[in-house]
């Protein structure tokens, strides 16, 4: 039987994710999707698939009766209102929840490079909900991105990670948009962490083109000179991975490197100066159309590795 | 409408960085701030070209960080405001805070001329920190004037004491100045100022500044030289000296700046700051001046020709920090040219 998912969030990637789950997944249902906006094209969207609403956000949800079957607990709110997301939530242990904002307070998690069984397992066991039961699935620009910065690192350290997310205008919410430092910041903390970077830094733009531009990433890595084919290999078979959840993911061009010389070296805020092997890697999200057209990768990146971590959480 | 008193922002130190790849000696930068604030501009704009924390391989890694650059500069200025850049989605407003912490005391908040709702929480904070702050609203060519003063009216309900028609692309032609200036001053408060930023890419730089000057702009940028990204900005000496042959009255002293955008500012640009094949395709494509270095260098490691680069990213329609996007252009190029060879 089908293990019942609440989505706390009717923007877009809350209702993405929504239809994601109806449509994708063979382990949970959607039980409930909460907003705070009764008039959220979210909600109508879930009215008219038969899914069972919330307007009056975690509160509301908490009073109603399918609460007490709600197993995953998807936040697709923000940094903010997760925080007190979490606090309404912490006395029922029985909940799981995948953090979907940019508040970063549990560890995060990019499901190609740090997903293990035994994490989750280990996060099954945890009696009470506590930021460390929390897995947070960092930033969509993350998702894409960090993965390529873990192949690198998994060849040759990696002095220093930047990446650039560039996304459609249309496919960044209001959420988004009033919260651009979170994403910076997460991103860049996420690229030391889990992508294993003495340094990291996030760019993202938006592009207003219209018909809009399908997300495009851009990974630069300094790291120690090695062998330029194993690090090309290590970054395909890794994009491989990647692809086994986010389809629409793949490399725009091949691999570019450049050797950054000892006597020309660049200077990095943090690091001084640095020089080694400059790695290009230039990528395209396709989405896969669920609530907002193929341009919006990010929306998929980010709800596609979610449901990847909450499927495995209960699985 | 009561007119306000002319301020003229310098940014040879902020928007000159594109010109020679971010890359002013520290020591260098502080002698020209302190010629510029004896010259008598009214602010002087300090920070890598893409604002706060631009040092990136997207952008390029400056000769310093910001907050060497910035660091006892405030001290020095007798008359000049100190003031830097920030772009949402790049720099943050830690990064703010650090630089108010320096001396700086105004800010422009930079987003993409249809973006500004991004810029709220960096102009709030801003504000709270108790700073000028202008909203920048850059690549204006690529919003038409009335959905442009939305835009602006945006920053201006955020709390933005001036808000700039920013020609990144040195793009715009004279009525289109015009045009959004007349916009802005039909949708914002009297109270909120109008700034223009040119780029000189179709040697409209001085005379879109006075355009818009004539249409209500009140805080004018401008750098010695024009050192800026593209063709550079509205040369500095040239503006003073035009505004002073029609009668307007600044601080700024003609001789002085003359003096130091030939004997200061000149020698230091190893790619000539003018209009040529490259820049003038930049105007003509509509592409982000800071574009030019980056297209140039991916066009001698790929084979290309540079205005080639340049158009096709116009017809991408890439707009400002993209820069990453130029290199994926060329292999794309690349790509192609092989293609037809077969």
């Amino acid at each position: 039987m089908k293990r019942k998912a609440a989505i706390i969030g009717s923007g877009n990637i809350g209702t993405d994710l929504m239809i994601k789950i109806i449509r994708n997944s063979s382990v949970l249902k959607v039980g409930c999707l909460v907003g705070i906006d009764p008039n959220s094209d979210g909600l109508a969207r879930a009215k008219r698939m038969g899914v069972e609403i919330c307007s009056e956000g975690i509160d509301g949800l908490i009073q109603m009766d399918i609460w007490k079957e709600i197993t995953v607990i998807f936040d697709a709110t923000s940094a903010k209102a997760h925080l007190y997301n979490l606090e309404k939530i912490k006395p029922f242990s029985d909940k799981k929840i995948v953090d979907l904002t940019p508040a970063a307070v549990g560890p995060y998690m990019i499901p190609a490079v740090n997903f293990d069984a035994e994490l989750c397992n280990k996060l099954g066991l945890v009696k009470a909900v506590d930021s460390e039961s929390v897995l947070n699935m960092v930033t969509c620009g993350g998702q894409a991105t960090i993965p390529i910065v873990a192949a690198v690192n998994r060849i040759a350290h990696v002095h220093y990670g930047e990446i650039v997310a560039s996304i459609a205008s249309k496919s960044a919410g209001p959420g988004t948009r009033a919260n651009i430092d979170e994403f910076t910041e997460t991103t860049s903390e996420a690229i030391q962490k889990i992508g294993g970077a003495d340094q990291g830094k996030a760019i993202i733009i938006l592009n207003p083109a219209e018909p809009s531009l399908v997300m495009r990433d851009t990974v630069f890595t300094l790291s120690e000179t090695a062998d330029r084919e194993t690090i090309r290999e290590s970054i395909h078979a890794m994009v491989a991975e990647v692809q086994k959840y986010v389809p629409g993911y793949t490399l725009h061009q091949e691999v570019q490197f450049d050797d950054i010389p000892a006597d020309k070296p660049v200077f990095i805020e943090g690091l001084g100066h640095k020089h080694g092997l400059k790695t290009t890697v230039l990528l395209q999200v396709i989405g896969a159309g669920h609530y907002l057209p193929e341009y919006a990768g990010n929306l998929d990146i980010m709800t596609s590795a979610a449901l990847a971590v909450g499927e495995k959480m209960i699985g | 409408m009561s007119k306000k008193k002319l301020y003229i922002q310098d940014v040879t130190l902020r928007d000159g960085m594109h010109a020679i790849g971010h890359q002013y000696d520290k020591h260098k930068l502080k002698s020209i701030a302190v010629g510029l604030d004896q010259a008598g501009v009214d602010a002087i704009e300090i920070a890598h070209g893409d604002g706060l924390s631009g040092g990136s391989f997207n952008y390029g890694f400056g000769a310093h960080t910001d907050w060497d650059w910035l660091e006892g500069i405030a001290e020095e200025l007798n008359h000049a405001i100190l003031t830097t850049l920030l772009l949402p989605g790049i720099g943050t407003i830690e990064d703010l805070k650090k630089a108010q912490a320096l001396g700086v005391r105004s800010v422009r908040i930079a987003t993409h001329s249809t973006e500004a709702d991004v810029s709220k929480q960096h102009i709030e904070a801003a504000k709270k920190l108790g700073m000028d702050v202008g909203g920048f609203l850059m690549m204006a060519h690529m919003n038409e004037p009335k959905k442009l003063a939305e835009q602006a009216q945006l920053m201006e309900s955020y709390g933005a004491d001036c808000v700039y028609v920013t020609d990144s692309a040195g793009a715009l032609m004279m009525d289109g100045v015009a045009d959004r200036m007349k916009a802005f001053r039909d949708t914002l408060s009297d109270n909120t100022e109008i700034g223009i930023h040119c780029h000189h890419n179709l040697s409209l730089g001085v005379a879109n500044t006075i355009v818009a000057m004539q249409n209500g702009a009140n805080r004018l940028d401008a750098s010695l030289a024009g050192m800026g990204a593209g063709a550079g900005n509205c040369p500095l000496e040239v503006l003073i000296a035009v505004l002073n042959r029609m009668g307007e009255h600044t601080n700024a002293a003609v001789n002085q700046l003359m003096d130091l955008a030939d004997d200061v500012i000149r020698p230091l640009q190893k790619r000539p700051v003018r209009v040529d094949r490259e820049t003038l395709s930049l105007g003509y494509a509509g592409v982000y001046s800071s574009f030019l270095l980056h297209s140039e260098r991916a066009a001698k490691k790929y084979g290309l020709n540079t205005a080639d680069i340049l158009q096709e990213l116009g017809k991408r329609k890439m707009v400002g920090g993209q820069e990453d996007m130029i290199v994926d252009v060329a292999l794309d190029m690349v790509k192609q040219k092989s293609s037809s060879l077969k």
